[in-house]
């Protein structure tokens, strides 16, 4: 941290050690520095042999640097190193035309689509289930047992079957993929949404009760408004679950397009930095949905008046 | 008033048409014709009835409506071409099973056995009408096998290729899942432990953890199964992936679960880090570790199945069920769906009772 060209006063640096953003990031920093620097270790350690082989076959002399420099820069290696990731997602986000087939912007919007799609017909199939269990002791004790259970099943393992049944109905694209991104995520926000919906301690039920509102009355300005936490709590769950959805959904049917495609491409022709680029485009995918989320959430508790 | 509709609704059938094509109506055929004389009674016999009573009549009422259109189906001129007499009674014994189920879970028992019985049989019974109504509704219309087979053939399938299934459930759960499993959590809980030593690293891991937890990991199936080769070695490194962030998430949570004055309880007894560990850190955060271990249980399921769409030997429930599916033999991947979920279910089970069996202390189990 201190360097001898910068001579930084004992107070200061130890103000500086102590300023909260510093013991914040610090350890994170650390952490992410340190795994790059193994991922790069493992590439080289990795490429090595592949490099070698190469050398050895064109029986040119090589030295030791120009080795390390060939694991950098292999076509196919095992491991690619970071920048070569980096480099490939940028090539593929920027070097093409948003609707070329090869462009991962292409890929990533039409994952995006099967993956929002589903997000919102699993989050308005699961709000909907949780009411009627709420409301209907009969449904609560037959239906939510079977419903736990579903989750206990590997239900990607239903994704094959579903589009093939659906593709059959006539039903291709798009909507097959949503199906099951539902199907997947509807479960957390169902089981949330019942918490949230029975989150109200008895007294205020019996409030309400003494004012005689009629459920309907209830749910709106009771229940529902103490279910938010939890609606946004599930919900960030729920649309993680459904972006790795729309990609398994992807794999078995051959799509042509999509982030699981992509992945199923890459490791047919054995395109390892391709595959590794789409990870990347996932995950950034990923954590800019649960942003999202995050950023409603925020902006709805501060509408209802929730101090943080 | 419902058993009265369904008493009237059993006996529509006797005059309705069975099926669009000619075949013998109800009244020609004796013993079937007997079964639903006794449905309509026993239906309007809970209706006058009610309470315990009339749940066991009806019950009773549903068992003989059911067997009729089963028995029905068999004839080939049924089979596929039902019409509305069969509909009729069909819908009869749904409603009669429905207000049976209502009835059955508004009862309040008195005693601790009989809640569990009747917490158990409410959603057995549930899934019973369920199975039953999808077995009746495919064949009744005939829906071909390719879309969705009856569960009754799904069933046969799984009985009849039963080394097939074994063969698969060793490939993919024995090898791939199990072995997965237990490096992933182990790893996890043994760098989360390390962690908790070090003040500095947890800070680092934690944001790290709930991060890469978050992140669609089975995409890295295509990547393993480059490096560990088609057969079981590649599976397990999928699960052991999609394993490890959720348990060092939830065990870093569970270390530092215990509360000062245990630790200083610890500290006056003179114990020393390990002691701490052993006694105080891990049993403190056993139910954040068994809440891991429950998610891991679906998680590592799921990882290894999608990673044989990737690539397998040929044997597998991931391979056996993206081949089937191209080969339209859905029967079988209703077969293969089922030995996954009750997999899937044994698992968790037994996860869930090692956790009674070692948290028997904590709140949530105490009642």
């Amino acid at each position: 941290m201190t360097s001898n060209a910068f001579v930084i006063p004992a107070s200061a640096a130890g103000a500086l050690r102590h300023h909260p953003l510093v013991v914040r990031y610090a350890p994170i920093v650390t952490i992410v520095l340190a795994l790059i620097a193994i991922w790069y270790i493992a590439a080289v350690m990795m490429n090595l042999s592949l490099v070698r082989g190469g050398f050895e076959r064109e029986e040119t002399p090589y030295a030791v640097s120009e080795l390390i420099a060939g694991t950098m820069s292999a076509e196919r290696p095992l491991l690619p190193a970071p920048h070569q990731v980096i480099a490939a997602f940028v090539d593929s986000v920027f070097g093409y035309a948003p609707t070329a087939p090869r462009s991962l912007v292409y890929h990533s919007t039409v994952t995006l689509s099967a993956t929002l799609l589903g997000f919102v017909l699993g989050a308005l199939f699961g709000i909907g289930l949780a009411l009627m269990i709420v409301h209907s002791r009969v449904l609560e004790k037959s239906l939510l047992p079977w419903i736990i259970c579903s989750q206990m099943v590997p239900i990607l393992a239903l994704a094959p079957i579903f589009i093939v049944v659906l593709g059959a109905i006539g039903l291709q694209g798009l909507l097959p993929k949503s199906i099951i991104s539902a199907y997947l995520c509807f479960f957390p926000i169902t089981i949330g949404m019942v918490k949230g919906f029975t989150a109200p301690d008895p007294m205020q039920l019996d409030l309400m009760r003494t004012w005689s509102a009629t459920p309907r009355q209830v749910l709106a300005k009771l229940r529902w408004p103490a279910a938010v936490p939890y609606l946004f709590a599930s919900l960030k769950v729920a649309i993680t679950i459904s972006l790795i959805g729309a990609i398994v959904a992807e794999l078995p049917t051959g799509a042509e397009a999509g982030i699981g495609a992509r992945l199923l491409a890459g490791s047919y022709y054995g395109q390892t930095i391709q595959i590794w680029a789409a990870l990347l485009a996932s995950a950034i995918l990923a954590s800019g949905l649960i942003g999202l989320v995050d950023l409603t959430e925020r902006g709805v508790a501060r509408q209802m008046g929730i101090r943080p | 008033m419902g058993f009265i509709l369904a008493a009237a609704g059993v006996l529509s059938a006797l005059f309705l048409p069975l099926s669009s094509e000619a075949v013998a109506t109800l009244s020609a055929r004796p013993i079937l014709l007997a079964l639903t004389l006794a449905a309509a009674l026993l239906f309007a016999a809970s209706a006058w009835t009610g309470g315990s009573r009339a749940i066991a009549l009806g019950f009773a009422g549903v068992l003989c409506g059911a067997a009729t259109p089963l028995v029905l189906l068999r004839d080939p001129g049924i089979g596929g071409s039902a019409a509305a007499g069969f509909w009729a009674l069909v819908l009869a014994v749904w409603l009669g099973a429905g207000l049976c189920v209502v009835e059955l879970a508004s009862q309040r028992p008195r005693g601790d056995g009989a809640r569990r019985a009747l917490n158990l049989a409410v959603p057995l019974l549930f899934g019973a009408v369920v199975f039953y109504l999808w077995e009746v509704l495919v064949r009744g219309f005939g829906v071909p096998p390719v879309l969705m087979p009856s569960p009754s053939a799904a069933a046969i399938r799984f009985v009849s290729s039963l080394p097939i299934l074994g063969q698969d459930f060793v490939q993919t759960f024995v090898r791939g899942v199990l072995i997965g499993y237990v490096i992933g959590c182990g790893a996890g809980l043994l760098v989360a432990i390390v962690a908790q030593r070090f003040s500095f690293l947890g800070r680092g891991l934690l944001p790290l953890g709930n991060f890469f937890s978050a992140l669609p990991l089975v995409g890295v199936a295509p990547i393993m199964v480059m490096w560990f080769g088609f057969d079981w070695p590649s599976k397990a490194a999928v699960v052991a992936l999609v394993t490890f962030f959720p348990m060092l998430v939830n065990a870093l949570a569970g270390l530092s679960a215990s509360g000062h004055m245990e630790r200083d309880l610890m500290r006056s007894y003179g114990a020393d880090y390990w002691q701490t560990l052993m006694k105080l850190d891990l049993p403190a955060a056993l139910p954040f570790i068994f809440n891991a271990l429950k998610i891991n249980a679906t998680l590592a399921l799921i990882g290894a199945i999608v990673a044989e769409f990737f690539g397998t030997p040929t044997q597998g429930i991931g391979f056996r069920i993206s081949t089937e599916a191209g080969r339209m033999a859905i029967d079988m991947v209703w077969a293969e769906i089922a030995l996954a979920a009750i997999a899937g279910m044994a698992f968790y089970g037994l996860v869930a009772l090692a956790e009674r069996a070692t948290t028997f202390w904590h709140p949530s189990y105490r009642t």
